[in-house]
C-alpha cells in the first residue's frame, strides 16, 4: 500500500540558533530533503541608508560600524574611500598603510568568526568556536589600542584615521604575526583533516560559476567557484598594488572549498600585514585641511573594497551639502544569500545550515 | 523470596535487620513488611544515588567542557561552582511550565516520564559492586535492551505531541536512528552472551576470567558507537541537533518537564557506561580498592571518554548516520558474531590460554576490519588541494607550498 506523504513547509527562523541573526528561511521539505527554499529578509532593517541622509559625512562612519558588526573596519574603509573619491581627498601614506593593516586584521577576525561558526553549525559544541575566538580576542585587543573600541570602531576618518597607532600596538602586532601562523596550522591540523567535517562539507552546497556570476556573488563564495576575482588585485585601492599576495581559489565550489579558502586567506592577510609593517613610512595620519564638516562637490561616487564577505560598496550622491543626498550600500552578504536556493534544492536540512554558515553572512549587513 | 535474597548481601542484610527488629522481645515487623521495606530502601537508595551522581556530573561535565573550550566553566556558586546544579534545579522548578496551543496534553505530559524511567530502570539489573544489585534477572541483558528502547518512545511522544515541526523532525530522526542502531547493538551483545553463556549481568561479570574487551574488541566498538547513537551523543546527536532543529523533540518543553528530559539525557551516559563496564571490563572486579569504587571509577572513565568525544567531534548528517549503521556496523557485528561462534565451536570450554588466543585472533580481525573500512572511504574523506591564482601552485595540508 503506498503511503500518502505531503511536503512540510518550515520556517527556519527568524528565531533560530544558527541563522546568524534574525533571518528567516521558508523551506519546503520532503522528509529531510529540501524541495524549495525562500530567504526572507528585513527583520533587522534599521534604515541605515536613510539615517545617513540625516548625518554629516563624518558621522555616517558610525553607521557603517553597525552594518557588518564583525567586520567594522572594512565597512569604515569602504565608506571613507567613497567619500574621499567624491571629495577628492588623498589620505597620507601612513594612514593608508594603517588602514590596510586594520582592514586585513579585520579580515582575519571575520574569517575566524566564519570558521568558528561554521564548525558550530556542524555541531562541534563550541570547541573550535572558542579557539577561533581566542585569536579574535587578540585582534580586538589591538583594535582597542587603535581606537578604544572593540566592536564599533569608527576608526577611519575622511582623509586618514582617527589617531596614529600607539607603540604598544606595533609590539602586539608583531607578536601576533609570529603566533598566528601556528594557530592557523592548528586549525588546519584539527579541522581540515577531520573526517566528519569532510563528509559533511565535501560536495555539499555546490554553486556553479555561471550562477555565481549571474547573481553577482563576490568574495570567498565566488573565489570558491574557481574564478579569480579580488578587488585588491583587480581594482587596487589604498596600497594594495605595493604588496604581493596570492589569491586562493577553490576547485569544486562546495562548502569545503569555501571553508579552506578562508583559512588560506588568513595566511595571505598575515602576509600582507607583514609587508605593510615593513613598508610603512613615518608621517602624518590625516590630510591637512579636511574640515569636520566635509562638503563634497555636487556629484556621485562609488567606492568599493574587498571586504571579508565580498565586495562592499558605497554609492554616494552629493548635493553639495554637509550630508549625503543619497547613500546606497552594496552589501555582499545580501547578494551572496540570493544564490542559496540554487545551492540547496535537493540537499538535506543539515546541509542547509552548513551552507548558510559557509556563505558567511551577517544580518546587520543584509538588512541594513 | 528466597532466591532474591540469597547472595545479595546489601539486600539480605537489610531484610534481616528489619526481620530481627524487636521491641521488648516482640517482632514488630512481619516477614512481608520486611521484604517490602528492604526492597524499597534498596531501590530508593540506588535511584537517588543515580540521580544525585548525575546532578553532580552535570557540574563536572560543564567544568570539563569549559576546559575543553579553553574557558573556566561555572565557578561562581559554591567552591569551584559545585552548587551550580542546585541553582539549576531551583531555577527549573520555579520556571513557568509553558505549553503551546494545540498540544496533545496527555501525551505531552507523559513523554518526560516515559523518557526518564527506562534510563533509571537499567540500573536495576546492573551489579554495582560485589553482591550489590537490585535484581539478578536471568534475562538481564534482554531486559536492558527492551527497556532502553522504551526511551525512544518517550522522545517520539514528546516530539509528536508538541505540534512543532522541529520537534517532529527530531522525533522522526530519533525513531529512524533507533531502528538502525538497535540491530548492531543487539548483535554485538550476543557475542558477549555467547562467551559468558548467560544473559544475567551478574553472571556476565563472573564469567569474565579475562575482560571481554580483549575477546570482543569489535563488539565493544560497535556497542559503544551504537549506544552513543541511541542516546544521541555526539557525533550522532542529530535528534536534538541544536544548530539544525533547535532542540529536537523537547523544543516546546520548559520548566521541570524539560529538566526531566535533560536529567534523563545526563543519566543515559552513566547507564551506557555501566553496561559497558559490566559487559566488557569485568564489572566491579578489581584489586585492592573496594568493588563499588572500582565500578564507579570504570564508569567515570567511560563517561569521560563520551564527554571528550562530545567536546571534540562535529555532527554527522542523518543519512550518513544511517549509512554508518547499515553499511558498516551491521556487517561488522554479524562478522563479530560469526567469528565468536566459530571460535566457541572449536574451543568448547576455553581455558585461559585459549581465551588469550581468541583475543589475539579477534583483535587482528578488528584492526584489519577497521583499517579496511577507513581505507575504503578514503577517497571521500581525503583533503583536496587548493589552487592559488596566477602561479597555480598547489597547496598541501600542512601549509607548505609543493
Amino acid at each position: 500500500m503506498p503511503i500518502r506523504t505531503e511536503p512540510v513547509t518550515v520556517n527556519i527562523g527568524p528565531q533560530h540558533p544558527s541563522t546568524h541573526g534574525v533571518f528567516r528561511l521558508r523551506v519546503t521539505f520532503d522528509g529531510e530533503v529540501i524541495q524549495d527554499l525562500e530567504p526572507v529578509f528585513g527583520y533587522l532593517h534599521r534604515g541605515s541608508e536613510k539615517l545617513a541622509e540625516e548625518r554629516t559625512y563624518t558621522q555616517v562612519v558610525t553607521l557603517t560600524d553597525r552594518l557588518d558588526y564583525v567586520a567594522s573596519m572594512s565597512n569604515n574603509l569602504a565608506y571613507v574611500l567613497s567619500v574621499e573619491k567624491l571629495a577628492g581627498v588623498q589620505p597620507p601614506e601612513r594612514a593608508m598603510y594603517i588602514r590596510v593593516i586594520a582592514a586585513e586584521l579585520q579580515r582575519i577576525a571575520s574569517h575566524l568568526v566564519a570558521t568558528g561558526f561554521l564548525l558550530q553549525d556542524l555541531g562541534a559544541l563550541g570547541t573550535p568556536l572558542m579557539y577561533c575566538f581566542r585569536e579574535r580576542e587578540r585582534i580586538l585587543d589591538m583594535f582597542e589600542m587603535l581606537c578604544g573600541a572593540r566592536v564599533t570602531f569608527s576608526y577611519m576618518r575622511i582623509g586618514g584615521v582617527f589617531q596614529d597607532a600607539p607603540p604598544e600596538f606595533w609590539v602586539s602586532l608583531s607578536k601576533f604575526l609570529v603566533d598566528m601562523p601556528h594557530y592557523i596550522d592548528d586549525y588546519e591540523g584539527l579541522l581540515a583533516g577531520n573526517e566528519i567535517l569532510l563528509t559533511r562539507t565535501k560536495d555539499v552546497g555546490v554553486l556553479h560559476q555561471s550562477t555565481a556570476i549571474d547573481a553577482s556573488i563576490t568574495g570567498p563564495v565566488l573565489r570558491g567557484t574557481g574564478l579569480e576575482w579580488d578587488l585588491r588585485k583587480h581594482d587596487p585601492y589604498e596600497i594594495y598594488d605595493r604588496v604581493a599576495f596570492n589569491i586562493p581559489l577553490g576547485t569544486v565550489s562546495d562548502n569545503y572549498d569555501r571553508f579552506m579558502l578562508r583559512i588560506l586567506e588568513m595566511r595571505e592577510s598575515l602576509n600582507i600585514i607583514q609587508q605593510c609593517v615593513q613598508q610603512i613610512p613615518e608621517g602624518p595620519i590625516r590630510t591637512e585641511g579636511v574640515p569636520y564638516l566635509v562638503r563634497p562637490p555636487v556629484g556621485d561616487a562609488y567606492g568599493h573594497v574587498e571586504g571579508p564577505k565580498g565586495e562592499l560598496g558605497f554609492y554616494i550622491v552629493s548635493d553639495g551639502g554637509i550630508a549625503p543626498y543619497r547613500l546606497k550600500i552594496r552589501s555582499p552578504s545580501l547578494i551572496n544569500l540570493t544564490a542559496m536556493k540554487d545551492m540547496l534544492v535537493g540537499g538535506k536540512l543539515s546541509d542547509m545550515i552548513v551552507t548558510l554558515g559557509s556563505i558567511d553572512i551577517n544580518m546587520g549587513e543584509v538588512d541594513r | 523470596m528466597g532466591p532474591i535474597t540469597e547472595a545479595n548481601s546489601y539486600y539480605s542484610s537489610l531484610y534481616k535487620f528489619f526481620l530481627d527488629l524487636e521491641v521488648g522481645g516482640v517482632d514488630i515487623i512481619p516477614e512481608w513488611l520486611a521484604y517490602f521495606l528492604a526492597g524499597f530502601l534498596v531501590i530508593f537508595s540506588i535511584v537517588n544515588a543515580v540521580v544525585i551522581i548525575t546532578t553532580v556530573a552535570t557540574w563536572a561535565e560543564r567544568r570539563l567542557i569549559g576546559r575543553f573550550h579553553n574557558r573556566l566553566g561555572p565557578n561562581r556558586w559554591g567552591p569551584f561552582g559545585l552548587f551550580t546544579p542546585i541553582a539549576d534545579a531551583v531555577k527549573l522548578l520555579g520556571k513557568e511550565d509553558t505549553r503551546p496551543e494545540g498540544v496533545d496534553s496527555w501525551i505531552f505530559n507523559m513523554a518526560p516520564i516515559v523518557f526518564i524511567v527506562p534510563t533509571i530502570l537499567v540500573f536495576a539489573v546492573i551489579p554495582i559492586g560485589e553482591n550489590t544489585y537490585i535484581a539478578n534477572l536471568n534475562i538481564g541483558l534482554l531486559f536492558i535492551v527492551a527497556v532502553t528502547t522504551v526511551g525512544t518512545l518517550g522522545m517520539f511522544m514528546g516530539g509528536w505531541a508538541s505540534g512543532n515541526r522541529f520537534s517532529l523532525f527530531g522525533a522522526m530522526r530519533a525513531v529512524a536512528s533507533l531502528i538502525s542502531y538497535e540491530v548492531p547493538m543487539v548483535l554485538s551483545i550476543v557475542g558477549v552472551v555467547l562467551l559468558s553463556g548467560s544473559l544475567s549481568m551478574v553472571e556476565v561479570v563472573e564469567a569474565q576470567t579475562i575482560p571481554f574487551i580483549f575477546l570482543q574488541p569489535l563488539g565493544f566498538f560497535i556497542f559503544f558507537a551504537a549506544a552513543s547513537a541511541e542516546m544521541n551523543r555526539s557525533p550522532f546527536d542529530v535528534v536534538e541537533a541544536e544548530s539544525e532543529i533547535i532542540a529536537g523533540y523537547h523544543t516546546e518543553y520548559s520548566g521541570m518537564k524539560w529538566g526531566t528530559f535533560q536529567l534523563a539525557e545526563f543519566i543515559a551516559p552513566f547507564g551506557v557506561s555501566a553496561i559497558l563496564v559490566t559487559m566488557f571490563l569485568k564489572g566491579w572486579e578489581g584489586p585492592v580498592l573496594p568493588s563499588h569504587l572500582w565500578f564507579f571509577l570504570k564508569v567515570c572513565f567511560f563517561w569521560f571518554i563520551m564527554l571528550w568525544i562530545r567536546a571534540t567531534l562535529p555532527r554527522l548528517r542523518i543519512d550518513q548516520i544511517m549509512a554508518f549503521a547499515w553499511k558498516i556496523l551491521f556487517p561488522l557485528s554479524v562478522l563479530n558474531l560469526f567469528v565468536t561462534a566459530l571460535e566457541l565451536l572449536i574451543w568448547k570450554d576455553p581455558t585461559v590460554s585459549e581465551l588469550w588466543m581468541m583475543a589475539g585472533i579477534n583483535w587482528t580481525i578488528a584492526i584489519v576490519c577497521l583499517v579496511v573500512i577507513s581505507r575504503a572511504g578514503r577517497s571521500r574523506i581525503s583533503t583536496r588541494p587548493m589552487l592559488f591564482a596566477r602561479s597555480e601552485i598547489s597547496y598541501n595540508q600542512s601549509g607548505e607550498v609543493n
